[in-house]
């Protein structure tokens, strides 16, 4: 512990910190640029100037560590000069363009200069003036305002690990730009918008679209994978305007996914806002009691193992919960899938698909074995976090084959399940890299488990983890990267038939009579005769191939719960309301019970979600059976799946924004990861 | 000094030659196992050297890649320092200071006869394709102020008419002795030594 003085106030803190953090745990705000906490020190906005004792200039606090004995003072006529003075110079170039900039309203240096800025300007030269930057369809570039802080190149290079922003020139020259000005090929390039200080750098499709004062914030929990990022979603009436990150230091620290930023104009787009009936091909408008009556008619003249029921990547765990009792108790079938593939699940234990090293555990593994996952692609906050651990200890990283650019460098191994066999056999240099480990990670994605041999790589894995006791209460090395924000939550409930998912099978083999699609959109099968029925927000393939269309709501015009690839339940709350004639999706199926029945499942949703915590809670309580069943080999290649990162759900699918990084990325390059 | 610009005629491809290629190791030579980027301003001067004294972007590209860094860092080195050239130059690189001393002894002057007998503008190659001009920053020459430098060598002690004179030998692809243009030797007196007369090696 260091003693110091700030402003005549006795504080201790721990050792390596910055004068800056100092005077922040003595509660003493200092101006900052380029000064960023998650970035590396830079100290050349020189805008945190602060006066220590025996120095005769002010010091940059940002970049002056904290020393035993330093009398530091923040309040003096010194330092408001000093800071007075380094305004001036920021404000000789930056253009007097507030009322027509994005920023306004948000702007570092907006707020800044009304306490440290000279209302008149001694600056009678030409301003500067620095061409605009191509910089992808994501972000708007204004130089012009840049005052050189270089949080976004700190930023580019450290965290997204895409050295290709830079700064050219030098001294009042100096420019922000990528290599030939190209897009930014970063799954988080949109950060560097919430990072710059100054309206430089801005949102591209949220240009001119809404003051900061004028929106409405709800803070919420993103559903674009199944890392569970926090954000806040801003609207303006009924639409969405954007979404920023909220800081979750456990999950997605300060940033998000360029999806999560963008993908909220297809909240607009291709909406299902009236229930609909398919007449010849056509869809016509019905009325809500219509539907219904359509619905239970013909559940009335089905035998009910001949009804199955799908629910989407992008479902809330309550109306996962009304359909699961509406099939159980009205229906009386156990047809209900959640997987829209033949991933292996093994639900006997909730260890056995969760994230269970937990996304903070990342920093402290010194070995990653990545078993057919593309963290880049299937969780980009996740993957920034093994950078940051690779960052800070050059951690070895193996992959089963090639995974393409993961913004580190890792192994390769070779894609075959004889390589797993050689790992559980000890034979492998893999398997004693993970003995000698303390802290292994092992890291079991999709395309393994929708192999045939998923079932046989989980087992043996978690059998070789246990059997060397690597399992223990302090440390899971076991991870499943699941890519939905329903997937951990259906989990929970048992929305999983079995491990090979035969209803999948069925409906394929066009075994049922009836299929409700909760909001999934992604199942692979042809339409033969079945009676489709679809609850959904967008009219995307569930709608294409249904009979009648029930409008739902997204997750932003909801509240619901989510259940992140850890395990941590978590709520999203409504921020706009349904179009149209759209429900929240719980209420439907609870209203056409009401129908079948003559009684709601629920009478209000305060009873469901006390069923369902209810629920959550014993179901974790069950003791279950650790048997292990020997699996039967099969001599075959991990084939990573091509991920079409930019439409991966029904809402990322409706977005321009999304549809335009996607038709770039496409046309720039091949990743290696296209299969 | 504004933002240099970057030439529009880029050549498809750069590469060092056998002889470059053996100064560009011998040189990330001297840097430690692991830090061999620092040596990306060493092969950015052998490329301006092999490439006409300009160095093209495929260069930084090459370069990039033989020291394994990211292009834009290559990129930002070669715009940041004022001796790299980012565009071609003529075969007679004049650089004119125009810092204080020179100034004060008629650095504009020279400016003047640049601007008449090579190019009109500054980095604009002249007519004949020989010879480009552009002003600089000190050179470290200003006891024989006003002073240019052609290619490596310093011509010193200069007014308008020894330039011209100067300019018409480049013209017809000669190379001026280098040197004062007053006789003097380095940067002794004019008229021999007036002190320290009696030491012999002052």
């Amino acid at each position: 512990m260091l003693k110091l003085k700030v402003n005549d106030k006795d504080i201790e803190i721990e050792e390596g910190l910055t004068v800056l953090q100092a005077c922040e745990q003595a509660g003493v705000e200092i101006p900052r640029f380029c000064y960023h906490e998650k970035l590396s020190i830079a100290g050349n906005c020189r805008m945190c100037l602060v006066e220590m004792e025996k120095s005769p200039k002010p010091i940059a606090s940002c970049a002056m560590p904290a020393a035993e004995g330093m009398n530091i003072k923040t309040n003096t006529p010194l330092v408001e000069k000093a800071r007075k003075g380094v305004m001036e110079f920021l404000l000789a170039n930056h253009p007097l363009d507030c009322p027509v900039c994005d920023q306004g309203g948000e702007c570092d240096l907006q707020d800044q200069s009304m306490y440290y800025g000279i209302d008149k300007s001694r600056f009678k030269e030409n301003k500067r003036f620095v061409p605009e930057k191509y910089m992808g369809p994501l972000i708007k570039t204004q130089m012009t305002r840049c005052i050189h802080c270089t949080r976004c190149v700190r930023f580019a290079t450290e965290v997204a690990g895409i050295p290709e922003l830079g700064a050219i020139g030098r001294g009042e020259d100096m420019q922000i730009t990528t290599y030939l000005e190209k897009a930014m090929e970063s799954e988080l390039s949109g950060n560097v918008i919430d990072l710059c200080p100054v309206g430089a750098l801005t949102s591209k499709p949220y240009v001119f679209e809404a003051r900061p004062w004028e929106l409405k914030k709800t803070e919420t929990i993103d559903v674009m994978d199944a890392v569970g990022s926090n954000i806040r979603v801003d609207t303006y009436g009924w639409e969405v305007k954007r979404v920023l990150p909220r800081i979750n230091e456990e999950i997605n620290e300060e940033w998000i996914s360029d999806k999560t930023r963008y993908a909220c104009d297809g909240l607009k787009s291709q909406r299902l806002d009236h229930p609909l009936k398919k007449i010849n091909n056509e869809f016509k408008k019905i009325s809500w009691k219509e539907a219904y009556e359509i619905i239970a008619e013909k559940i009335k003249i089905t035998s009910s193992d001949k009804i199955a029921g799908f629910v989407g990547d992008l479902t809330n765990m309550e109306t996962m919960f009304v359909t699961k009792e509406f099939f159980e108790k009205i229906i009386k079938s156990k047809n209900l899938e959640a997987r829209d593939d033949n991933t292996y699940i093994n639900t006997e234990e909730r260890t056995n698909y969760l994230f269970n090293s937990q996304i903070n555990g990342i920093e402290e593994t010194d070995f990653i074995l990545l078993i057919g996952a593309n963290p880049r692609l299937e969780a980009t906050i996740l993957n920034a976090r093994i950078r940051k651990n690779y960052v800070a200890n050059k951690t070895e990283i193996y992959s089963f084959g090639d995974i393409g650019d993961q913004t580190y460098p890792y192994k390769k191994l070779l894609a075959e399940t004889k390589i797993i066999r050689e790992i559980y056999e000890n034979k492998s240099e893999i398997s004693k890299k993970i003995l000698d480990s303390k802290k292994p990670l092992v890291i079991i994605g999709k395309s393994a488990l929708n192999s045939k041999s998923g079932k046989f790589i989980f087992e043996n894995m978690k059998k070789f983890l246990i059997d060397n006791k690597k399992i223990t209460d302090e440390w899971n090395p076991l991870n499943i990267l699941p890519v939905n924000a329903s997937s951990v939550g259906s989990y929970d409930l048992n929305l999983v038939n079995n491990e090979e998912n035969l209803i999948l099978k069925k409906l394929q083999e066009n075994d049922f009579e009836i299929v409700f699609l909760i909001g999934q959109d992604n199942l692979k099968f042809k339409k033969k005769d079945e009676f489709i029925v679809y609850i959904g927000s967008h009219g995307d393939n569930g709608a294409e191939i249904a009979d009648v269309i029930l409008p739902g709501a997204t997750y932003t015009e909801q509240d619901g719960f989510f259940t992140n690839l850890e395990g941590k339940l978590q709520k999203a709350y409504r921020a706009s309301f349904p179009p149209g004639e759209a429900k929240e999706d719980y209420k439907v199926l609870n209203e056409l019970s009401e129908l079948l029945k003559r009684k709601k499942l629920f009478q209000n949703k305060d009873e469901l979600i006390d069923n369902l915590l209810n629920y959550l809670d014993l179901n974790q309580k069950k003791i279950k059976s650790k048997n292990f069943s020997s699996v039967d080999y099969i001599d075959e290649k991990i084939i990573i799946n091509p991920i079409d990162y930019y439409y991966s759900n029904v809402i990322a699918r409706a977005s321009k924004t999304m549809s335009e990084c996607r038709s770039i990325k496409t046309n720039l390059k091949k990743t290696g990861t296209e299969g | 000094m504004s933002l240099k610009k970057i030439s529009k005629d880029q050549p498809e491809k750069f590469e060092f030659n056998d002889r470059n290629i053996e100064l560009a190791k011998k040189m990330i030579n001297n840097y430690p196992e692991g830090k061999q980027q620092s040596a990306v301003m060493s092969l950015l001067y052998i490329a301006q050297r092999q490439n006409n004294n300009w160095i093209p972007l495929a260069a930084m590209k090459y370069i990039a890649k033989f020291l394994s860094m990211p292009y834009i860092k290559v990129y930002e080195v070669a715009t940041f320092y004022s001796m790299y050239n980012l565009t071609p130059v003529g075969k007679f690189f004049y650089q004119v200071c125009t810092t204080t001393p020179c100034m004060l002894r008629g650095a504009y002057k020279l400016v003047d006869v640049c601007k008449k007998k090579i190019s009109n503008k500054e980095n604009e190659i002249s007519t004949d394709g020989n010879s480009s001009w552009m002003e600089v920053e000190c050179l470290g020459a200003c006891i024989n102020a006003p002073m240019i430098q052609i290619n490596d060598e310093y011509y010193e002690d200069l007014d308008e008419k020894k330039l011209e004179n100067i300019i018409e030998q480049t013209m017809k692809g000669k190379t001026p002795k280098p040197g004062s243009y007053r006789g003097r030797v380095n940067s002794e007196p004019e008229n021999n030594r007036t002190t320290l007369v009696g030491i012999k090696n002052a």
